[in-house]
């Protein structure tokens, strides 16, 4: 499989990631080559292998259904671009 | 008296304790080397006043009779640790100036066992890269020089390069590393020093930003095998904050430090034996056995036959899982925001994320969309946890029959920086020997163990069963003892 301008046009917009052509124009033989590479695992016999799940066996936890944390609002927006009012701001989403 | 920052953590804890010095006195040692080391590029941030602080809370617990295990010692974290009230980048302009209001777990077991932090070291940005040369702020360079006159700066290992270069420069005693396919083994073979990445879950992740998530372990990076374990005792422990996290007991790993290797059986997988190897490499390989076979160890000839796939294993979980995590990074919550005019949320995301994103870190999240992308994900990710589960199995069945493994680290010294970086599929395969290890969540080491031609260093790796640290310590401990590696780089960077 391999991957054309297009396609990496719209895993980059999958992504999130602005590019321009020049971007594209220079990943789509880089992303190529790191694909091709990859191709080899299809050599490997896996029939009737499990997929890895977790690499050491662990138990999943429960813990007490209570509140450990909050009451934390200027703590979490003391990071952000543009708090206003107490929230996250953003460009306007719905007209 | 030998310099106090040529001291390691047991030499300061123990000279601190004998009253030899005080721990003020270390911490401003250590400031000093750290501001007069500026041409490594080592730091990211400088954070003397930490260290001061930790010294002074060390002199007060010595004079009360209250001693911690770590007090007097001034350590190095890496930036993708979260500190509290210290930025906290992971080397990346997306996180520019981000500071972080909670502590990570590990640091915040380190700075609860005593050590004060010097400074937050530079890396490959969020952890991607094998030479440091994709920090947003500019490539760390090694302190060592290859002996040829040249003085071409060479990289210093990545991702965990700001550690590495630190410590085999003495501005730090030891520091922390993270590790997701080599980033704490590779930079510590390329250096002279020592690093260890324990298994999967016994340091939590909880507050270490996050590259790929079923990969990452941090671990300790020192000058010696001692003090590697003394860190690692200090990093690890059950935290409920982190879900993979192994609520194990943590062992006296120093305690229990032992080169008598009588009745273990060390085994030599074949696969790492690779084309175009440096005869170096492969001569110190066979020389490292034969230290091993004087410490009382049977060597036994393996083989792990998925070894080769490891690496475009990795390539895919390894980007797969980084897409997802860093799916994050939106210019909402904290760090950079690019809002050209006009732009509407959408065009704010994908403008932010070129913007804040290096050209590395972009080629993985995009190489990790598609092969999870509609059509592709069974091809492409299923298939790689099903090729991951076969070279896990291959560890599993060797340990029946081994204590431990021993390999090169990486399949060259170090390179210089710019040879490399042209071709991401070449910086890749510098991984070849320590991913495997990553894949299967075991713990593994790197102790230097003799300098090539060039008067470079080399690196011999030991792997072992899962939990079993001290195994891999034990080996490593009999590795130093016979190797006497002493070689130190000449300082030139020091202004």
């Amino acid at each position: 499989m391999s991957v054309d301008a297009a396609t990496v046009r719209k895993i980059a917009s999958l992504a999130r990631i602005a590019v321009t052509d020049g971007d594209v124009e220079a990943m789509v033989p880089e992303l190529n080559n790191i694909l091709g590479w990859i191709e080899q695992l299809g050599e490997v016999n896996t029939d009737g292998v499990a997929p890895l799940a977790a690499v050491i066996p662990n138990h999943q936890r429960l813990r007490e259904d209570v509140v450990t944390d909050g009451n934390v609002r200027d703590k979490v927006l003391s990071n952000a671009p543009q708090p206003e009012h107490g929230f996250f701001a953003v460009p306007k989403v719905i007209e | 008296m030998a310099e106090i920052t040529d001291l390691g953590i047991a030499g300061i804890r123990d000279g601190f304790r004998a009253g030899d010095f005080s721990a003020r006195e270390v911490a401003e040692a250590f400031n000093s080397a750290v501001a007069a080391g500026k041409a490594l590029n080592a730091f990211i941030i400088e954070t003397p006043d930490h260290a001061i602080l930790a010294a002074e809370a060390a002199d007060r617990a010595r004079a009360a009779g209250e001693l911690l295990p770590l007090s007097g010692v001034p350590l190095g974290i890496k930036d993708l640790f979260c500190t509290a009230g210290y930025q906290t980048t992971a080397a990346s302009h997306i996180l520019g100036g981000f500071t972080p209001p909670y502590e990570s777990t590990v640091t915040g077991k380190l700075f609860a066992a005593g050590a004060g932090m010097l400074g937050k070291l530079n890396m490959d940005q969020f952890a991607m890269g094998s030479s440091n040369e994709t920090s947003y702020f500019g490539n760390v360079v090694s302190p060592w020089r290859r002996n040829d006159g040249g003085n071409a700066p060479l990289a210093p290992g990545g991702s965990s390069g700001g550690s590495s270069s630190a410590i085999a420069a003495r501005l730090v005693p030891a520091a922390t590393g993270t590790d997701t396919g080599g980033s704490i083994r590779q930079p510590a073979a390329f250096t002279g020093i020592a690093g260890i990445k324990p298994t999967y879950g016994r340091c939590s992740r909880f507050g270490i930003v996050a590259f790929a998530s079923s990969l990452d372990q941090a671990g300790a990076m020192a000058q010696d095998v001692r003090d590697s374990a003394i860190l690692l005792e200090a990093m690890c422990g059950f935290d409920p904050k982190d879900s993979t996290s192994l609520d194990v007991a943590v062992p006296k790993w120093e305690l229990g430090l032992s080169s008598n290797l009588k009745g273990k059986r060390v085994g030599i997988p074949k696969e790492y034996r690779v084309d175009n190897m440096p005869f170096e490499i492969d001569a110190l390989w066979k020389q490292g056995i034969e230290w091993l076979r004087d410490a009382g160890a049977e060597i036994v000839d393996v083989s792990l036959p998925h070894t080769r796939y490891a690496l475009p294993t990795y390539y895919i979980i390894a980007p797969a899982e980084a897409s997802s995590n860093l799916a994050r990074y939106d210019g909402v919550r904290y760090g950079l925001r690019h809002l050209p005019d006009g732009a509407n949320l959408q065009d704010m995301y994908a403008a932010t994320r070129a913007a804040g994103f290096g050209p590395e870190v972009k080629r993985r999240i995009l190489i990790g969309t598609y092969v999870l992308s509609a059509g592709f994900y069974d091809a492409y990710y299923t298939k790689a946890q099903k090729v991951r589960a076969l070279i896990s199995r291959d560890f599993e069945d060797v340990f029946k029959s081994v204590d431990v493994l021993l390999t090169p680290t990486a399949p060259s010294a170090a390179f210089a920086l710019g040879e490399k970086s042209a071709d991401p599929l070449e910086m890749y395969l510098n991984d070849v020997f320590t991913v495997p290890a990553s894949l299967a969540g075991v713990p593994a080491m790197s102790v230097p163990a003799g300098l090539d031609g060039q008067g470079l260093p080399l690196g011999l790796q030991i792997i072992g069963r899962p939990l079993d640290e001290q195994g891999v310590l034990n080996a490593g401990l009999a590795i130093e003892e016979r190797a006497g590696f002493n070689a130190k780089p000449q300082n030139w960077w020091s202004n």
